[in-house]
């Protein structure tokens, strides 16, 4: 008899699920975000250079305060930009 | 004891000597002041973002100290605002976690973490974007990272689902 391994489905049944989102500092025990590095800040803004909401980027809500304060400091030191195109 | 850390950029049209003689300059105030200076980091000359009383680069340091009054923050701040050379500065009180991240900064652990995360996320778009002409590599990259947290038979499952999306 087929076991359960065997069953094979005719459509994905994957298709049309959303992959869970996940806090990534949370997930890796990030607890200080540095606004030196403006290449890792770039994950969480767009290509305007603003920042990314939380529905987007899965953030928990401290830590998503943490990057916002980061950017806004990484833009006073001209190290991320204001205002931008084309930014990625 | 309260962790401090003051960035700031120095005009890069000056000399090499003089903007070093800049960064020594509040290196030597803080001392004066009574604190005591952990590291001073000298990012070197860097790209501006935008442009900065006409100049598009600049030399960035990074002093960190502690001291056990805040009272210097002041007369440091009113110092740097005066000086010519020192186009921008911030200064930024640091919790623990800066600080350790400061020192596994120092030691070198930092990078490799971050160059982890780096390459996960470069193969998660890497599969994206050439799924044509990476057929073979990409359902053999995703699959073992699902088989870890879940259990055996549905990852099989999952697996054989990728392999038929692809197809």
């Amino acid at each position: 008899m087929a076991s359960r391994d065997d069953i094979k489905f005719l459509s994905n049944p994957n298709i049309g699920k959303k992959r869970q989102k996940y806090c990534r500092f949370r997930k890796y025990g990030i607890k200080y975000i540095d606004y030196k590095d403006p290449d890792f800040l770039l994950q969480f803004v767009n290509d305007q250079g603003k920042v990314l909401p939380r529905r987007i980027t899965g953030n928990s809500l401290k830590y998503q305060r943490k990057v916002a304060t980061a950017v806004k400091r990484a833009r006073h030191l001209a190290m991320m930009p204001y205002v931008t195109d084309l930014l990625k | 004891m309260k962790n401090y850390e003051v960035t700031f950029i120095v005009d890069p049209v000056l000399s090499g000597d003089e903007i070093k003689a800049t960064a020594q300059t509040y290196v030597d105030h803080l001392t004066k002041e009574g604190c005591t200076i952990v590291h001073v980091d000298e990012m070197g000359l860097r790209q501006l973002a935008y442009p900065i009383n006409k100049r598009t680069s600049g030399v960035y340091y990074c002093i960190e100290f502690s001291s056990e009054t805040g009272e210097l923050i002041s007369s440091l701040e009113l110092a740097l605002y005066r000086d010519e050379r020192v186009m921008r500065f911030l200064s930024v009180k640091l919790d623990k976690y800066g600080v350790k991240y400061n020192q596994d900064k120092r030691d070198g652990k930092i990078g490799k973490v971050k160059k982890k995360e780096k390459k996960s996320k470069g193969r998660g778009q890497d599969s994206r974007s050439n799924s044509n002409s990476n057929k073979a590599k990409a359902p053999a990259k995703p699959a073992p990272k699902k088989a870890a947290p879940a259990p055996a038979p549905k990852a099989e499952v999952k697996a054989e689902a990728k392999a038929e999306e692809e197809e």
